[in-house]
């Protein structure tokens, strides 16, 4: 075995290497840039690689893996419970809605479905946990354009959602709640009334965004028209979310699948966007996070009483099987494959991020753009390295 | 193969007739359009599909899915069907220590093989999707590429790669996506050993509680949140 | 010269303005940084800004100097260390060399030079070379994408800043910064003294697109493209920590107060108030106290300035640099010749 030095100097020598090769292949003149893994832009430690021909890339090709944590490795170590606790950590911004896919997924393997109550509630906060996630999106959107102002007051208008979330929950970034049947703890006293008033600052916030972002000349002039993916290529690299509707597809999993959540008990649109490039992302995004205001206080005037859990044995062993369950997640399209062998866990959990399609698409959405639309073009795909890299 | 619904709509029936009666199609389009490469199936009434194909059909299943309108790519990866000999690294260390199972099941739609691929791919127009399985002979360890097919596999196949070390055949640039160059072994193989558990038994041993017996019904009194703080 | 009591040998004289020049340059460079970079830019983000260092934080300064005056002098290994070491002062040079020409008062000024603003003009490009130069000594690919950047920016926005300032000395008649402060403060409009005539009514193009430039000349947003902070870390300042970051800081700070007391002189009348309040006719009929009250009120009118380059920096998204140099290009260069053109025949004919 080699030391660890040793290692190094050989991962430095391949990498290397690597580019050699590319380079007697490509046999371009230019330079090749690093962006990243430290870098501002970056939502975390992604590498991209780009050969540029004076501000032009010629190439472009991420490198992610320098989060990877080895979660579908870990997960079969596990007991359904404590898969829960690891899996918040994968969209850490968002961090409710990874949980829901794998509970859904293990109550289907044990044919159990979770009181209305708590469905309802879980909905709201997986609403709850888009806002978070989308208005720090909104934020920081400014920011790698060059808009310093803008991501303060997403910041602090986010931390309303946050105090929400961990006044129900415990938690602000891993709230760790749900369980199969149902949540762990009922609401806590006020938790409604405060939501109500939550979600008129937010549905201010997105006016001001709106205003000072989409409306500024420049911020339009940077995102019209650049990073065009037209449906049918979206939909070979398998992008979801906001990527997939901004290019004119009509596809949201809230609406167009039938499962034991209750967006169909709220009335709200889905928006869609034709053109594809990356206003249209963010534009559908901007949307969306109204939509999902509108979702939670339709859903806070429905909540009904009843039991927060259904009967389920105090140690969990879920029968034999396979299950699917994705969900329309702030990232995109998340899903969780559950094999179970009637253990006290997993036999095996293949996670599908949305960000790792949504990022694979990078190589062939960068060609030939200039640096700065590299910057435009990532933070319209909008990714977070732990859903690249679990 | 699981029985179609009723075509009665009474009460304590689920409502499983357009969904399954549209998987009952895809699965007759697929055997028309390739044949015998699809080897078996199974419908969760109400719920989902799955088709296991032949290996050497896998590339002509995901073209002829695609042309029957599964345009969406989910994703690509592989399944090991053998179980652990690791264990959870769990058990208590003054039990005796118990034979690990090696018998190799595989889940639904069967196989014959350790290692099988699948795959997800989705109709956007009629909401439906459907997983696809294949089993990974020993001899040669690879499939068919999908990149011709789903530009978004090339990732998908690159992390399968690393993980189990299943080859695909035509995929252009088959390396590492996660781990470094000069990583030997495949992570995600059973008998890839988790060298945290290994190293460090797992602190919650001495938690570990006597099996109740196999009653689905707790005790009344129980309250239900004690199955959470039970196994964190 | 001016009138005092005592008689101040030459030595004494210059060493004078060596002190005067160092407080122009450095104090707007301080008030500016606490003012509005600290403070304003918290404010306008729903934040404080700093609130520890001395009341208010106002020592913020005083603190972030220190800070950087004890850290290790750095110098990539690759890059070339002597053009490296000099790139800041270059840049510092050119505010030092701008600020020579400006009037402070009827009498309190460095030197009066006949040519005074085509010299400010020509001189603030030195800094063009300094930043090129730190652009490309750094040996690092952020820092060369940025100075080529700078290059292709600086360049470009000069012409406007220039064609800009045309319209004002066709006015004036002159480009002696202290006759185009007497002209602006003497003149009257439609016959009313009241205000004088700063230029900033008849030449308010010529301010916009002056204004514009020196945002550019800057590299200030929305024309930060050569440091674009979510792209290139810092540009061509990435690979400078210690001292010579301090410097570039500096500069950038000072570059910006002195632009906007050029820009004060030009088109906001400079350090006076008009003549007709105290019926002065000539700047030799202007009294001694005027020495004292211009350079406050110079500081007044550069802060009013500064305030709005600064508020436009927070506030806008940056230009991608092919659409900030069609900016330039198609869009200010005609106007400002345009704004020429214009002021030449009304010049001619009133």
């Amino acid at each position: 075995m080699t030391t660890l030095s040793d290692r190094q100097q050989l991962s430095y020598i391949a990498s290397q290497a690597a580019d050699a090769r590319l380079n007697v292949e490509l046999e371009t003149e230019g330079m090749t840039l690093n962006i990243g893994p430290q870098h501002p832009a970056t939502h975390g430690t992604l590498r991209i690689i780009c050969r540029l021909d004076g501000e032009q890339v010629v190439w472009a090709e991420p490198s992610a893996g320098y989060m990877h944590r080895g979660y579908e490795k870990l997960t079969e170590v596990r007991t359904f419970p404590q898969v829960t606790s690891l899996v918040n950590r994968i969209d850490w911004l968002g961090s409710f809605a990874n949980e829901v896919p794998f509970i859904l997924a293990a109550e289907k393997l044990m044919d159990i479905e979770a009181p209305p109550r708590a469905q309802v509630i879980r909905t709201i906060l997986f609403e709850l946990s888009r806002i978070a996630n989308v208005s720090l999106f909104l934020g920081d959107l400014g920011v790698q354009m060059g808009a310093i102002t803008p991501v303060f007051l997403a910041f602090r208008d986010r931390e309303y959602v946050l105090n929400l979330i961990e006044s129900a929950t415990g938690g602000r970034f891993h709230p760790n709640f749900d369980r199969i049947g149902g949540l762990k703890d009922d609401l806590p006293k006020g938790w409604i009334d405060e939501t109500r008033q939550v979600m008129v600052k937010l549905r201010e916030f997105c006016d001001i965004i709106e205003d000072l972002l989409f409306g500024n000349e420049i911020f339009q002039s940077r995102m019209r028209g650049i990073g065009i993916i037209p449906a049918d290529v979206a939909k070979d690299y398998g992008l979801s979310g906001a990527n997939l509707r901004a290019s004119g597809v009509d596809y949201d999993l809230r609406r167009d699948q039938d499962i034991a959540m209750s967006w169909d008990k709220a009335d709200w649109t889905v928006w869609t966007h034709p053109d594809g490039d990356s206003w249209a992302r963010c534009w559908v995004r901007l949307q969306e996070t109204r939509e999902s205001c509108k979702i939670v206080e339709q859903l806070l005037d429905q909540i009904p009483a009843g039991p927060i859990m259904t009967k389920v044995p105090r140690i969990i062993k879920v029968p034999e099987g396979e299950a699917w369950v994705s969900t329309e997640n702030p990232l995109g399209e998340m899903g969780y494959y559950v094999v179970s062998k009637g253990d006290l866990g997993p036999f095996r959990v293949k996670i599908r991020s949305a960000s790792f399609n949504n990022i694979s698409i990078v190589p062939w959405a960068l060609k030939g753009v200039y640096v700065p639309d590299i910057i435009t073009i990532l933070a319209s795909l909008y990714f977070i390295l732990g859903d690249i890299d679990r | 193969m699981a029985p179609l619904s009723d075509a009665t709509d009474t009460d304590d029936q689920p409502q499983a007739l357009p969904g399954d009666g549209l998987r009952e199609g895809i699965i007759d389009d697929l055997r028309r359009r390739i044949g015998d490469g699809v080897v078996d199936t199974h419908i969760t009434p109400n719920d989902d599909l799955w088709i296991r194909v032949q290996t050497g059909a896998w590339r002509q299943a995901a073209e002829a899915l695609k042309a029957a309108g599964f345009t969406h790519f989910g994703f690509i990866s592989g399944l090991d069907w053998l179980p652990s000999p690791y264990g959870k690294g769990e058990e208590d260390p003054t039990a005796e220590p118990q034979e690990p199972d090696t018998e190799i099941r595989q889940g639904v739609t069967g196989g014959d093989t350790r290692f099988q691929v699948f795959a997800r791919l989705v109709d956007l127009d009629r909401h439906v999707g459907v997983t696809i399985k294949a089993d990974v002979p020993d001899e040669p360890f690879a499939v068919d590429s999908w990149t011709s097919v789903f530009a978004g596999a090339n990732w998908h196949e690159r992390e399968c790669h690393e993980m189990f070390g299943i080859g695909f055949n035509g995929h252009p640039d088959l390396r590492n996506m996660y781990l470094p160059t000069d990583f030997e072994g495949y992570p995600l193989r059973k008998d890839f050993p988790l060298l945290s558990r290994m190293i460090k038994p797992w602190p919650g041993i001495v938690d570990v509680e006597p099996m109740p017996a196999q009653d689905e019904e707790p005790p009344a009194a129980e309250p239900a949140t004690a199955a959470s703080e039970d196994a964190s | 010269m001016i009138q005092l009591a005592i008689e101040i040998p030459y030595w004494g004289q210059s060493l004078l303005r060596v002190l005067g020049g160092l407080v122009a340059v450095l104090l707007p460079a301080g008030t500016i940084v606490y003012l509005f970079l600290f403070k304003m830019m918290s404010f306008m983000q729903s934040r404080l800004g700093p609130m520890e260092a001395g009341p208010y934080g106002s020592l913020q300064l005083v603190a972030e100097v220190g800070k950087w005056m004890q850290k290790e002098d750095l110098a990539p290994e690759a890059a070339d260390k002597s053009i490296f070491k000099i790139a800041p002062l270059v840049v510092l040079l050119s505010t030092f060399l701008l600020v020579v020409v400006i009037p402070f008062g009827p009498d309190a000024l460095f030197t009066n030079f006949a040519v005074g603003i085509f010299y400010g003009l020509a001189v603030a490009s030195v800094s063009v070379l300094g930043i090129l130069i730190a652009g490309w000594a750094s040996a690092n690919k952020y820092s060369l994408l940025g100075g080529l950047r700078a290059a292709g920016q600086l360049i470009a926005y000069e012409l406007p800043m220039v064609l800009a300032t045309l319209g004002v000395v066709i006015q004036a008649g002159s480009m002696n910064l202290q006759d185009i402060t007497v002209a602006q403060n003497t003149g009257e409009i439609f016959g009313w003294g009241g205000i004088g005539n700063p230029y900033i009514f008849t030449q308010f193009i010529g301010f916009l697109i002056f204004m514009i430039a020196v945002q550019a000349e800057l590299t200030q947003a929305p024309f930060d493209m050569p440091i674009a902070e979510s792209e290139l870390v810092s540009g061509y300042m990435t690979e400078y920590s210690g001292f010579r970051f301090l410097i570039f800081f500096i500069a950038e700070f000072a570059t910006a107060g002195v632009f906007a007391l050029i820009a004060s002189v030009l088109f906001l009348g400079g350090w006076g108030i008009p003549f007709d309040w105290f019926g002065w006719t000539t700047i030799d009929s202007v009294d001694n106290w005027m020495n004292v009250a211009g350079p406050l009120i110079m500081f007044t009118k550069m802060l009013v300035l500064t305030f709005i380059i600064m508020w436009v920096r927070f506030s806008f998204p940056r230009f991608r640099e092919d659409q900030l140099q069609t900016f330039a290009w198609k869009v200010l260069i005609p106007l400002a010749l345009a704004n020429t053109a214009i002021t030449a025949i009304l010049k001619v004919t009133f």
